[in-house]
């Protein structure tokens, strides 16, 4: 396993390095103009002028080979700068962002909080109701838990976020005033007062961010331990004499995990790429809302490094569950 | 135990399978509750989407004009007057009209048609790459590391910039191959399908590769059963239930994928109606007229409800362990 | 309730005794903006939240007020002919400044920062969003502390270009010194956090999110702002804003509500806040391509002079189209309060204001039929579509997508059916739509249909450089990478003639006459289609006042003079 695990690393270098590029030339052919927020009334004249302050000017392989710099050089010179006090990075040129004329990666640590407080407690919470509601839905199959679980995760999955955030926000925010409907992301939590308002903020988004994953997570978790309830092993559990709870949480249970450790794999590059429509519809501004506003902008610089940021999380965490494979089931081999 | 279970896995084995096995699953099929009730109500909404448009009697794209218009928009669904009688409705109208005076019912009708189509079209084309993809890299050693390299590409894609692109090359030629409306519809059910098929191919991989490792796959390759037997008879038919997780959740997917696509303007022209946009539509009014939610809303929960319940019963109907019960 | 104690604690805190009394003496006030700021350096982005954001904090010496009227800011009084500012031969302009004005730093205020605003700009590898402001300028020069002297490159009927507006405002020299040219992208502390002469400062900044600001210390007029500390929130869309202003009452203010008139009415309902209008000089028009955008075409020669359109090119065919709009029906879907129909490109203000084309105003089905008829366009297959010589009347009409538009697009295409003319729809995406990619075929500028819906202004109250947009010359084309604001490619040399006149005129009444006629050219030619004169819809909290919404300026214009109604 740890001779595999090295090898994947080293392979993921020259894979996201083609990733990158792949990124990069797909933004590059797709249409769209950094001064397309810019009003009408700029004459196109001066538009050219900001397009080349830009840099836009210059061929394709000079900006990729200088986004790669920036990136990989620059930019860990300017973590270390700012982890020991060093001055590495003094007059090196780093990602800037077009819109905002500030390194992206300074924007990415400031949303960073409330992307991890909204978006991060929203699939912990997932987590905690799908798993134990999908193994009772599949031990008691077709009883009335089974049938009001599989109704309310399908209608819960087949209603868009842009609906039920806006029913949320229109029942508890305006009908009954409980919840704000607008998240403060400068609150600083530092007393249980401050805590109480960060949870009242944070409840309306979780809420309909967690019923999205909840009920994805609980159909795969049924699904798969449904599958494990009928084969052989179970019986022969049984008829060893182990007790009911040991037999489905520990034999069954274990053995059912693999589809569902692929879904949260899957789904915590996800956390960090935060949530486009329920951030947007109560305004937590996190990555996601960083993200799609930099594609409307036509940002390339924050979309190249935020979805490269994307891709090593994904290539990180799809090795991390290939791993667990290992561990739940030893008899997996990957040489 | 492992013969047995070699032999139940070989009755559905698609190479070999007669009409008295298919004969069998139907059986199964029938006995399931909710399967029948989910296709009862799947073929319902089918009928309705269908044939509905050709019976009733409004016409989705019609827009009053002149002095009707004023008359005729913002009209309530009839069932509004139980509790409301001054309420603005009319039986030429069941389900009210919208704010351009367009009747509701027909538009849910006539998108009912898109949406399925889009949804059912793309979900399958999804899970077709993902489960081909998934089964042959948890299967074929050689195959497993670029096939993950590039599912792990496809995730890192971001989706706008990729459908501006595909929008940018591909609508022309296509929209001159099937006409406007046609190309439109191809390029929708391939960008989404082939931008969701990748956790489809990495559950599907995690549960072949442990598949791989048990008692009758060992055993059916010590009797020399080729790859690809090996696959239809022995693999396929024990992942299958993830897959049609997958296929459930996929045709959601796809029918508010497709909204959002119409929403950015890269779908459908934007008076043509289809259920993700008649919800995304509403949702400004939502207070004032709940008609215009509730029901696409419903028609897709629906949809996908009675999907989900159908694909139990298949599952289930499928499985050789339940059927000899 | 504790915010505002929260804000009346750290404004005791911040300001000296004196201005305790009066300045910060309502404690917090939140602004939201759907489109969040990404940078609080309007040089350096055109957008208008940029603009309007900054505009809390950096003032130019002079502005619009909300009748349009221009007011001394920063600068003692209004230059003038008759008052000695403008030079007779109408070449330079002569500012003096306020002497009592204190940056937020404290130090004065001084012509040497006005100067070197003009170079920030003015220089060649800015990329300054505001150079059109400064276009003819050729010199500025600080003439005493508080004088500043413009001088053009010729004579300039209109001086008031640079520093005049929410666009043009005046950063402080010492601040961005080292910022000048390519340097500018480095300084994100000076973009983020200018030092300004207006009510509030920065406390934080964080880009494309939200601004938390407080009062200025500094400021020249210690009994303002009534408010201590400011929340500029950024991002979401205008029904979240509209609802959190006029139904939960957790904004005070929104900017910019493009909603159907019921959804504001409904929201109106929920009592804490209340919509305001103002008219600017928005027009939402439909463009019509007077040159021949088939797809047949080779791309080089789609929508370009060398293909006269092939039926649009006929006069009958675009009054039509025109004829057959119901624009009070469009008004009153699409906008209510805030839309008038006009049948004028140039809508305001009052002076340039043509009277001669209203007869658009009502709609006119049967006489559209009837021109079609005489004009030879008639339905000879049978097909509902009107043609002639075998050529259909069937329109492509794109617009962005936005909810208001998709309506507009349905109801036209419904009144061009009963004309017999057909119509498909098409909506982009507006970054690409308003996108300059010359690699995209969906660019409003290359305009590959036959009608496009968009909406356009002037920004101040002159509108010679607007009108310029419709001369022969400025026609997008592969050789001009597509830019270009003459969309309809229309061309007339006798309209470029009177443009050429507008630009050599200074007498206000004369200018006016000329610019009607031009309006008029344009109108009774049909090369395009206005349909509503656009206001801006904001709404503030039923509890705040002093807000006077201005469109020819920021709208936070006022700033300094809203309080909390008690």
């Amino acid at each position: 396993m740890l001779t595999y695990t090295i090898r994947r690393l080293v392979l993921a270098v020259p894979t996201l390095l083609f990733i990158s590029l792949v990124i990069f030339l797909l933004l590059e052919l797709a249409p769209g103009d950094p001064m397309a927020q810019v009003p009408l009334t700029v004459p196109p004249e001066v538009k050219e002028k900001m397009r080349e302050a830009l840099g836009l000017g210059q061929p394709v392989h000079i900006r990729f080979t200088k986004w790669l710099h920036q990136f990989f050089v620059v930019e860990p010179m300017v973590l270390a700068d700012s982890l020991f006090g060093t001055a590495f990075a003094e007059g090196n040129q780093r990602v800037i962002s077009w819109q905002t004329r500030s390194p992206v990666m300074d924007i990415v640590i400031q949303r960073i909080p409330q992307t991890l407080w909204v978006v991060g407690v929203a699939y912990v919470v997932a987590v905690l109701i799908a798993l134990p509601v999908g193994i009772y839905s599949a031990y008691r199959q077709y009883s009335i838990f089974d049938q009001a679980g599989t109704f309310i995760t399908m209608v819960g999955f087949a209603i868009p976020p842009f609906f039920s955030g806006v029913l949320a926000i229109v029942i508890f925010s305006v009908q009954l005033g409980w919840f704000p409907s607008i998240y403060n992301t400068t609150h600083v939590v530092n007393d249980w007062d401050s805590f109480l308002v960060q949870l009242k903020q944070m409840i309306l988004p979780v809420m309909v961010l967690a019923l999205q994953i909840t009920s994805q997570l609980s159909r795969f978790m049924r699904a798969s331990m449904l599958d494990n309830l009928g084969e052989d092993y179970v019986r022969t559990a049984r008829a060893k004499g182990l007790s009911e709870r040991t037999v489905v949480l520990v034999h069954v249970l274990r053995n059912s995990l693999i589809p569902v450790v692929t879904v949260i794999a899957l789904g915590v590059p996800a956390i960090f790429g935060g949530a486009i429509i329920t951030e947007q519809v109560f305004k937590v501004n996190g990555i996601g809302h960083l993200l799609i506003t930099a594609i409307q902008a036509n940002d390339l610089p924050m979309v190249q490094t935020l979805t490269f940021i994307f891709a090593v999380l994904i290539v990180l965490f799809n090795l991390v569950a290939d791993i667990i494979y290992g561990i739940l089931d030893p008899r997996i081999r990957y040489d | 135990m492992t013969e047995i279970r070699e032999q139940d896995a070989g009755g559905k084995g698609v190479a070999e399978v007669g009409r008295s096995q298919w004969w069998d699953v139907w059986r199964q099929f029938r006995i399931h509750r909710g399967a029948l009730v989910g296709m009862m109500v799947f073929a319902l909404i089918m009928l309705g989407v269908l044939a509905g448009p050709l019976v009733y009697w409004n016409d989705p794209q019609f827009v009053p004009t002149g002095r009707d218009f004023i008359k005729l928009r913002d009209m309530r669904p009839v069932y509004v007057t139980l509790w409301d009688t001054g309420a603005k409705v009319s039986w030429a109208h069941p389900l009210g009209t919208d704010n351009l005076g367009r009747d509701i019912l027909a538009r849910l009708l006539s998108g009912g048609q898109v949406s399925i189509a889009v949804g059912l079209t793309a979900m399958l084309l999804s899970l077709v790459i993902g489960t081909v993809v998934g089964v042959l890299a948890g299967y074929f050693q050689r195959l497993d590391g670029p096939l993950m390299r590039l599912t792990d590409l496809f995730l890192a894609l971001p989706l706008l910039p990729l459908l501006l692109v595909a929008v940018l090359l591909f609508r022309a030629p296509l929209s001159a191959a099937f006409g406007p409306e046609g190309g439109i519809f191809v390029l929708i059910v391939t960008l989404v399908g082939i931008t969701s098929w990748m956790q489809t191919a990495r559950i599907v991989r995690g549960d072949v590769l442990a598949l791989k490792e048990r008692e009758f796959v060992l055993a059916a390759r010590s009797i020399g059963t080729s790859p690809p037997k090996m696959i239809l008879r022995h693999v396929l038919p024990n992942v299958l239930s993830p897959i049609m997780v997958s296929a459930t959740l996929g045709i959601a997917t796809a029918i508010i994928t497709e909204s959002a696509l119409s929403f950015l303007g890269f779908g459908f022209p934007p008076d043509f109606p289809t259920w993700g946009k008649l919800l995304f539509d509403a949702v400004d009014r939502m207070e004032l007229y709940p008609e215009r939610v509730v029901w696409p809303g419903l028609a897709i929960s629906l949809t996908v409800l009675s999907v989900n319940y159908i694909g139990d019963g298949l599952r289930d109907a499928l499985d050789p362990r339940i059927r000899s019960h | 309730m504790k915010l505002l104690t929260l804000g009346l604690a750290t404004a005791s805190l911040a300001l000296t005794p004196m201005a305790m009394a009066q300045q910060g003496r309502d404690g917090h006030v939140n602004i939201i903006y759907w489109q969040a700021p990404s940078t609080l350096n309007p040089f350096l982005s055109g957008g208008t939240k940029d603009i309007e954001s900054a505009s809390l904090i950096i003032e130019p010496l002079a502005r619009y007020d909300e009748g349009g009227n221009m007011m001394s800011w920063l600068a003692a009084e209004i230059p003038t002919v008759s008052n000695g500012g403008v030079s007779e031969d109408l070449t330079s302009i002569t500012w003096k400044l306020r002497d009592d004005i204190r940056w937020s730093d404290g130090t004065p205020f001084t012509s040497a920062d006005v100067k070197f605003t003009a170079d920030y700009c003015m220089h060649p590898e800015g990329g300054c969003a505001q150079l059109a402001k400064f276009s003819g300028v050729s010199n500025v020069e600080a003439t005493d502390t508080h004088t500043v002297k413009i001088t053009f490159e010729g004579p300039t009927p209109f001086p008031y270009g640079p520093f005049v507006g929410a666009e043009s405002p005046i950063i402080q020299a010492a601040q961005f010194a080292d910022c000048l040219g390519a340097a500018a992208p480095n300084c994100t502390e000076q973009n983020f956090n200018p030092f300004g002469t207006g009510p509030f400062r920065v406390v934080e900044f964080r880009p494309n999110d939200v601004i938390t600001m407080e009062a200025n210390p500094n400021y020249r007029d210690p009994d303002k702002p009534a408010f201590a500390t400011l929340t500029f929130k950024g991002g979401g869309d205008a029904t979240a804003a509209g609802r959190a202003v006029m139904e939960t009452g957790e904004f005070d203010y929104a900017w910019n509500l493009q909603l159907a008139p019921d959804v504001i009415a409904e929201m109106e309902k929920g009592g804490t806040g209340v919509p305001v209008a103002g008219f600017g000089t928005l027009v939402e028009r439909i463009m019509v391509n007077l040159t021949n955008p088939d797809s047949g075409l080779a791309d080089a020669e789609r929508s370009t002079a060398s293909h006269p359109h092939p039926f649009l090119s006929d006069i009958n065919v675009r009054k039509a189209l025109s004829m057959a709009i119901d624009r009070d029906l469009l008004v009153e879907i699409g906008y209510g309060k805030a839309g008038k129909p006009t049948c004028n490109v140039v809508p305001a203000p009052d002076i340039y204001t043509s009277s001669a084309n209203d007869g658009c105003l009502v709609q006119d089905i049967p006489g559209a039929n009837a021109l079609l008829d005489q004009a030879g366009w008639v339905d000879s297959n049978g097909d509902g579509v009107r043609d002639r010589d075998g050529v259909e009347l069937s329109v492509l009409y794109q617009t962005s997508t936005n909810a208001v538009r998709q309506d507009f697009q349905v109801l036209i295409k419904q009144w061009w059916s009963e004309i017999g003319v057909a119509a498909e729809l098409r909506n982009i995406d507006a970054s690409v739509f308003f996108g300059s990619d010359p690699g995209s075929p969906d660019t409003y500028q290359k305009f590959y249909a036959d009608l496009e819906m968009y909406a356009n202004n002037f920004s101040g109250t002159d509108p010679q450089s607007y009108l310029a947009n419709w001369l022969c010359s400025d026609s997008p084309r592969p050789d001009t990478q597509w830019q270009g604001g003459n969309i309809p490619r229309y061309c007339n040399p006798a309209y470029d003639a009177r443009h050429k006149e507008l630009t050599q005129t200074a007498e206000l009444s004369e200018r006016a006459r000329i610019a009607r006629e031009l309006n008029d050219m344009l109108m009774q030619e049909v090369v395009m289609i206005p349909l509503v004169h656009r206001g801006r819809l904001s709404a503030h909290a039923s509890n705040l006042g002093g807000v006077r919404l201005n469109v020819w300026d920021s709208e936070l214009w006022n700033v300094a003079d809203w309080y909390r109604i008690r």
